[in-house]
């Protein structure tokens, strides 16, 4: 089977969905890029090169170059949503979401519900996440837990290339709003990708490793260090067992449940921040519905409550890492009353 | 007893596999055992399952220990006389090469990559293992399986001789669109197939519903088969299970997957997470369920099978063999057992439907029996 880059899989879903469906667009800020300059148009392509090729293919009316302004990005394609298009807007960097969030949160999210379930909106909103680039504060977030907290939207935080693309279809075929959360360092990320047309179900957890001693419940990039962790922890004799959401909502409840049933101990990573977060959410959950399982407290690996800093130096000590991942686990595992 | 120093290594099982896990040693360093004995268990990504002696022996040593993982082709241990040199054995180790790749998996000598065939307006995915002047074996699939359920039949049986294993329309790697789902056109497929690949004689080897649409095969070109292995075939009476049938269909979360294939094993240890997410894999690509819907209906329509290829079996000339698991739950057994008076039937104990794969080494020998004799 053919291996791809997460940014392929992604423009493959786009192609192969636009293809399909004439009713699916692309807006956003240079998701054809280019226009007016040396490279001409499409020479962009997006900003991590995603969207490329598509205007070539599906022309203007279909891939929407917009100027910067990501209320009447997520206005305009709320309302052609809910008139019969199914547009994919692009909100290039999350850290945005403050620009236009009336629009997703009071608008988009609630027309189902306010109209009397007469309306949809089959919305989808590709947005970048995660730290590690040195981007500062105000480009580095990973604020899909404020997605996460809206009822009526769906919020989809993939972490390889496979789901990446079969999520991004489900996406585009959903009758709800979705917000499509990609990690900025995972572009050039690989595995295998079937060039047909696929969809993943939501709600529906990847268990990324077997084991019977400690339950991992990581997200995005997340996923990779707790695997990191896991190998160095099996040579220990420590056996992990790796549940990967895959989408935060609607949240595959069972799979965690069922796993910490059988470890009675759970490590939560993610790269967010710790307060009214998913791994603060996913500890809650399971100390309300497995508390009796538990055979040691739940131990969170997260970002501190701080903004994310600048220095590389800080930075990586601001993300959590295999080491830090690694400890939890060990502490959890070693817990005695 | 071989004179010579062999080596075992590690086995290829299924496409995908690139390395497996010497789970445990089931005859200890210096002991002889004889063809067919159990000598150690390998666990892979995908599969659990044991290697079986091929010929008569002596285990001479034990390179790879219990617990360590090599690529596929790597020396695991070594068969020798009883009375060989340590140090023969010694340069046997020395010398035994394994190429590596740069990314450390070890290269095959033969590389199983699956191939593409148009036949008809359809891409077929098809497997080529084997070379030989031996009549050629073609591998026949079952409901919703694909080539990969012939991992440990297809390598057993490819000595002296071309074996295909084909992935019908509607399967795996071949094209999704099935029509109607009848009967004739995976005949015709199949029959174009073997045309296509140049096939003028061969053993047509089919499990399940992939057994009736061979035996359909040796019904139309029974100068084209030379002999015809049916493995808990489709066909043979009315009765199937129809909540498998139905269920597979439905399933697309891995909980109701793994209660469905639970259904098809006698050991439920052979339902690996990977195994269920291959499954989960292929059955969320576009068309798949609108196909195995078709192929449902058309076959197996109010929990009854639609087809019956039972005259046609038993008035065949070529040689026909039964094989089929003591505990399978899919199509009952009593199937073969009505037909054992007029044709060879084995029933295989400790397998459900798929005793191909439980129990790998008895199906193996069966055929290899079959089509040498």
């Amino acid at each position: 089977m053919p291996v791809k880059t997460i940014r392929q899989a992604l423009h493959e879903a786009l192609a192969q969905e636009m293809r399909r469906d004439p009713r699916v667009v692309v807006i956003g800020e240079d998701v054809s890029g280019g226009a007016g300059t040396q490279g001409g148009r499409d020479a962009a392509g997006g900003v991590l090169g995603v969207t490329k090729g598509l205007i070539t293919e599906f022309g203007e009316a279909r891939v929407i170059d917009t100027p910067i302004t990501e209320s009447a990005i997520m206005g305009a394609a709320a309302g052609a949503a809910v008139t019969g298009l199914r547009p994919v807007a692009e909100l290039m960097f999350s850290d945005f979401l403050g620009v236009c969030f009336d629009q997703i949160f009071n608008q988009a999210a609630k027309f189902r519900y306010m109209f009397g379930g007469k309306a949809r909106t089959p919305l989808v909103i590709r947005t970048m996440v995660g730290a590690g680039r040195s981007a500062a504060a105000q480009h580095s977030q990973s604020p899909y837990h404020i997605f996460t907290s809206v009822p009526g939207l769906k919020v989809v935080v993939p972490s390889n290339a496979y789901d990446a693309k079969g999520l991004l279809i489900q996406a585009i075929r959903d009758d709800d709003p979705v917000v499509f959360c990609e990690h900025k360092l995972m572009y050039d990320l690989r595995t295998e990708v079937p060039d047909e047309a696929y969809t993943i179900p939501f709600g529906e957890a990847n268990v990324v490793r077997d084991g019977d001693d400690v339950t991992i419940v990581a997200l995005a990039r997340m996923v990779h260090y707790a695997g990191e962790a896991a190998e160095t922890l099996a040579a220990e004799g420590i056996e992990c067992e790796i549940i990967d959401p895959r989408t935060t909502s609607p949240l595959d409840e069972d799979t965690i449940l069922d796993s910490v049933a059988r470890t009675g101990r759970l490590v939560v990573v993610d790269e967010a921040t710790p307060r009214c977060g998913m791994a603060t959410d996913i500890a809650a959950l399971v100390a309300d519905k497995a508390f009796a399982a538990l055979r040691a407290p739940v131990r969170r690996v997260t970002a501190p409550h701080t903004p994310v800093p600048f220095a590389p130096s800080l930075e990586k000590l601001y993300i959590p890492d295999p080491e830090r991942i690694a400890a939890a686990v060990r502490e959890v595992h070693g817990y005695a009353r | 007893m071989s004179t010579a120093v062999t080596a075992i290594t590690m086995p290829k099982w299924g496409l995908t596999m690139t390395e497996g896990k010497v789970v445990r040693w089931l005859k200890p360093e210096g002991e002889s055992f004889v063809q067919g004995e159990e000598l150690l268990e390998i666990e892979t990504s995908k599969i659990t399952n044991v290697v079986e002696a091929d010929t008569d022996g002596t285990l001479h040593r034990i390179v790879a220990p219990e617990g360590t993982t090599l690529p596929i082709g790597a020396l695991l241990a070594v068969l020798a006389r009883k009375d060989a040199a340590a140090a023969e054995i010694d340069e046997f180790v020395a010398g035994f090469v394994v190429v590596e790749s740069q990314d450390g998996a070890a290269e095959v000598v033969e590389t199983a990559a699956p191939r593409m065939l148009d036949v008809g307006g359809r891409r077929l995915r098809y497997l080529e293992l084997g070379a030989g002047a031996g009549v050629p074996v073609l591998l026949v699939h079952g409901f919703g399986a694909d080539l990969n359920s012939w991992m440990f039949t297809q390598p057993a049986v490819s000595e002296g001789r071309r074996t295909i294993a084909l992935d019908l329309p509607g399967h795996g790697g071949s094209t999704k669109d099935v029509g109607t789902g009848d009967a004739g056109t995976f005949v015709a497929v199949v029959e174009n197939a073997l045309d296509a690949l140049g096939v003028e004689r061969v053993h047509l080897v089919g499990h399940s519903m992939g057994g009736a649409i061979a035996a359909m095969v040796a019904v139309q070109k029974p100068e084209q088969v030379a002999s015809l292995t049916l493995i808990a075939t489709a066909g043979l009476g009315p009765e199937i299970n129809a909540a498998f049938i139905e269920g597979f269909v439905r399933a697309s979360r891995r909980r109701d997957a793994v209660e469905v294939l639970n259904l098809l094993v006698h050991d439920p240890a052979l339902v690996s997470r990977t195994m269920v997410e291959d499954v989960l894999r292929y059955k969320r690509i576009d068309g798949v369920t609108t196909a195995l819907d078709a192929i449902a209906h058309t076959w197996f329509a109010g929990g009854r099978q639609a087809y019956d290829v039972l005259a046609g079996v038993t008035g065949l000339a070529a040689p026909v063999q039964v094989i089929w698991g003591r505990n399978d739950r899919i199509v009952p057994v009593a199937h073969a057992e009505a037909l054992a008076s007029r044709v060879p039937v084995h029933i295989v104990d400790a397998a459900g439907h798929l005793p191909h794969m439980e129990k790998a080494g008895d199906v193996n020998r069966l055929i290899k029996g079959f089509i040498e004799s």
